[in-house]
């Protein structure tokens, strides 16, 4: 069940601020891994375990031990992380 | 007793024993999330035992799956389903059952497709599924046993696939 990619982003079906997450990342060009959460948040342990919370997107960057929610601050992250100079 | 004929399917043109899985990347559906993943990659971790399987919430998908469930084969294999179920369907079925073991995500049925085994159901048009199925794939993707329904509705040979296991 492993996988390799540096990127987990915990998104769900339909989801505008996941959509712009991800958009960043293939502009970036950087390795990831989907993983979609049900809409209800009564079914999101999943995110819960990894960042405290229900909501989504969260990105998990596994090489660098960082785990952070609300689109704005991950497209900020990724910019900042992955984009060239 | 009323007589009555069962559906005979006839032989299915699947990969036997011996022969190499074919390889194919799903949605794989846990309680939690799903996430593509292929065959390949499972297989880094062991053996699969891969059993197709009709669609959740019938009698068939329902008595299936509490049968593997009492088995416990989970712990000698890592045994995962295939069905047309869309993920969300997977994760309501997995949930409702309380099921240990993932399952794929194949509505259009290709991968039931790839291994030769696509079953279209009368009186539902447009849809077809897989025909039940076991497949025990080693970690080298080789099948080394290999069990199709050739009736509709057959019930899979539970003690000959333990045997095999």
């Amino acid at each position: 069940m492993s996988s390799e990619a540096p990127i987990l982003l915990y998104r769900l079906h339909g989801c505008p601020y996941c959509e712009r997450v991800v958009r960043t990342i293939k502009d970036l060009d950087v390795d990831y891994e989907s993983r979609f959460v049900p809409g209800e948040h009564s079914r999101r342990n999943a995110v819960k375990r990894v960042s405290g919370g229900r909501s989504v997107p969260v990105l998990v960057d596994r090489d660098r031990g960082v785990t952070m929610a609300e689109s704005a601050n991950i497209v900020d992250y990724l910019e900042r992380t992955y984009g060239g100079s | 007793m009323p007589e009555f004929d069962v559906i005979e399917l006839g032989a299915s043109p699947h990969p036997e024993q011996g022969a190499e899985a074919p390889d194919f990347t799903r949605p794989l559906v846990t309680n939690d999330y799903w996430t593509d993943r292929s065959l390949s990659e499972l297989l880094v971790d062991g053996p699969v035992l891969l059993v197709f399987y009709p669609m959740n919430w019938g009698g068939k998908s329902i008595y299936l799956w509490n049968e593997l469930s009492d088995r416990g084969w989970g712990d000698e294999v890592q045994v995962v389903g295939v069905s047309i179920g869309t993920p969300f369907d997977h994760g309501r079925f997995i949930e409702a059952r309380g099921m240990d073991y993932p399952l794929f995500s194949d509505p259009a049925n290709g991968v039931a497709e790839q291994f030769g085994i696509a079953h279209d159901l009368d009186g539902m048009a447009g849809i077809e599924e897989p025909r039940p199925a076991v497949f025990l794939i080693d970690s080298d993707g080789r099948i080394e046993y290999a069990w199709v329904a050739e009736e509709w509705p057959e019930t899979p040979p539970y003690e000959e696939i333990e045997n095999a296991l």
